[in-house]
């Protein structure tokens, strides 16, 4: 990564997602079967206890920011204390929406109880910031604590600023990584009026049948930290940062660029970036979210990107379902699982590929491979697009 | 002094508060001793004005700081 010369070392990561929480139970997850009938996934008996100190804690947290704090909690304890000065420690976290549960229901209680029933705790729980505020206050981080809602594309573009700031110097170490729990009444009613929302509840990336995405949630923090003082401190190094970027189509509120033109910018920015060639790079994970415009625009641009046949492709939407802000987080945890594992894990429910879909999509089986750099991709509504290209670490 | 109502006055402390019941005494103050700030207190304010169907007045929450004092005050509308 372009920086001061920095190099940039992941040394700790949490998860939490309806299909496992906790990095292990998520990779368990990932293998396991897809949704196919429901039109949003959602953390089943979720209990934010284990993660605060006492229950009034947890109720002036929104479900977004326990998801964060939860998530942070596993990467610290991967990544081990921090031996840096804080004010040289950042957070620089995603989301799309923020509380917008916390919102929803007070909007609810106004309506029905009147104005002096809102709660006092309703604008720092539903603020977009709250998450990443609240990391940086729980582990003591004194440097730029910075929030990006690029909607779908939020984490992936945290992960890109947390890196630069390692890279050219200004942060020893910089936790990062996105939450989503957006998945109100309203919320789902205005994905599936605007037909975003899958109409037979099935996520299943680039197949020929898709027919929109299954709304998610989940979170996933990351502990990014400067190469040499991670190897100084004992560290263990589980992957590198090797690029990122962004950029924007400018060309339509929802709908992608023809031919994923602005996608294929960034993804080749982000090879720049890291100094590598398109045959450098040994696995796509896919935004993939199971709409026929999206998977149709990435897969034309992975295509235009990196020729045929393009690497092995996977998009773990099949099981996830679309967790909006924290799309890029969750992926980015399963590229750091499939450097561990030595696997991909499968496109689920996708069994044949849409005539527009000339990628070599992992479909079925998880795929052996030898671990190398991974491109994740991730495209949000407004026009925004995000690359990040994750190393094995060696 | 109600029993009944400084029951329920102390189910709504530790309800909203997460403190012990055996905490919540007249005497208790509600920064120092049951550790509640301004914005916890609004919101205990409102499930005191729910539970016992009483309408408080930001202004006489003014100099209020200990359980015996916010009592008082409920209990004397409560009537």
């Amino acid at each position: 990564m372009q920086g001061a010369g920095h190099r940039v070392a992941i040394t700790g990561y949490g998860v939490v997602a309806p299909c496992g929480i906790g990095k292990d139970a998520f990779w368990r997850g990932l293998l396991g079967p897809g949704i196919t009938s429901a039109k949003t996934v959602e953390i089943a008996s979720w209990d934010p206890l284990p993660y605060f100190a006492n229950p009034k804690e947890a109720r002036r947290s929104d479900r977004v920011e326990q998801f964060a704090l939860a998530a942070a909690q596993e990467a610290f304890a991967m990544s081990g204390d921090l031996p840096y000065d804080p004010a040289r420690m950042g957070s620089i976290f995603g989301t799309g929406i923020g509380g917008l549960r916390t919102l929803e229901e007070q909007v609810i209680t106004r309506v029905e109880k009147g104005e002096r029933r809102v709660s006092p705790f309703l604008v720092p729980m539903m603020m977009s910031n709250a998450a990443g505020a609240a990391i940086s206050m729980r582990y003591h981080l004194q440097g730029p604590a910075e929030t990006i809602c690029t909607a779908c594309a939020a984490a992936t573009h945290a992960m890109g600023y947390a890196a630069r700031l390692v890279a050219w110097g200004q942060c020893d170490a910089v936790v990062t990584g996105g939450a989503e729990s957006a998945v109100t009444l309203t919320a789902v009613a205005g994905f599936a009026n605007m037909t975003a929302l899958s109409s037979s509840g099935c996520s299943k990336p680039f197949d020929a049948t898709r027919d929109g995405f299954v709304f998610g949630e989940g979170a996933a923090v990351f502990i990014f930290e400067r190469w040499d003082a991670a190897v100084a401190r004992g560290a263990n190094i589980i992957a590198e940062v090797l690029g990122a970027a962004s950029n924007a189509d400018a060309h339509h509120i929802t709908a992608p660029s023809p031919g994923g033109v602005g996608a294929q910018a960034c993804m080749r920015m982000a090879l720049n970036d890291a100094q590598l060639q398109p045959s450098d790079i040994k696995q796509v994970n896919a935004h993939g979210t199971s709409t026929p415009l999206n998977d149709s625009a990435e897969a034309q641009a992975v295509a235009a990107v990196f020729g045929s046949p393009t690497p092995p492709m996977t998009s773990i939407k099949g099981v996830t379902g679309h967790p909006l802000g924290a799309a890029g987080a969750l992926e980015a945890a399963a590229v750091l699982l499939s450097f561990e594992h030595r696997l991909i894990p499968p496109t689920a429910n996708t069994s044949i590929l849409g005539d527009d879909i000339a990628c070599d999509v992992v479909i079925g089986e998880p795929r052996a491979w030898t671990p190398g750099p991974t491109i994740s991709n991730n495209f949000g509504f407004g026009g925004h697009n995000g690359s990040v290209i994750l190393g094995p670490a060696n | 002094m109600s029993q009944d109502l400084f029951d329920r006055f102390t189910k709504c402390a530790v309800e909203l508060l997460s403190v012990d019941a055996a905490k919540v005494t007249r005497d208790a103050r509600f920064k120092e001793d049951l550790e509640a700030d301004s914005l916890d207190l609004v919101e205990f304010v409102m499930a005191l004005e729910e539970e016992f169907s009483v309408e408080v007045p930001e202004k006489e929450l003014e100099g209020i700081t200990t359980v015996g004092q916010a009592f008082d005050l409920i209990a004397a509308k409560a009537k």
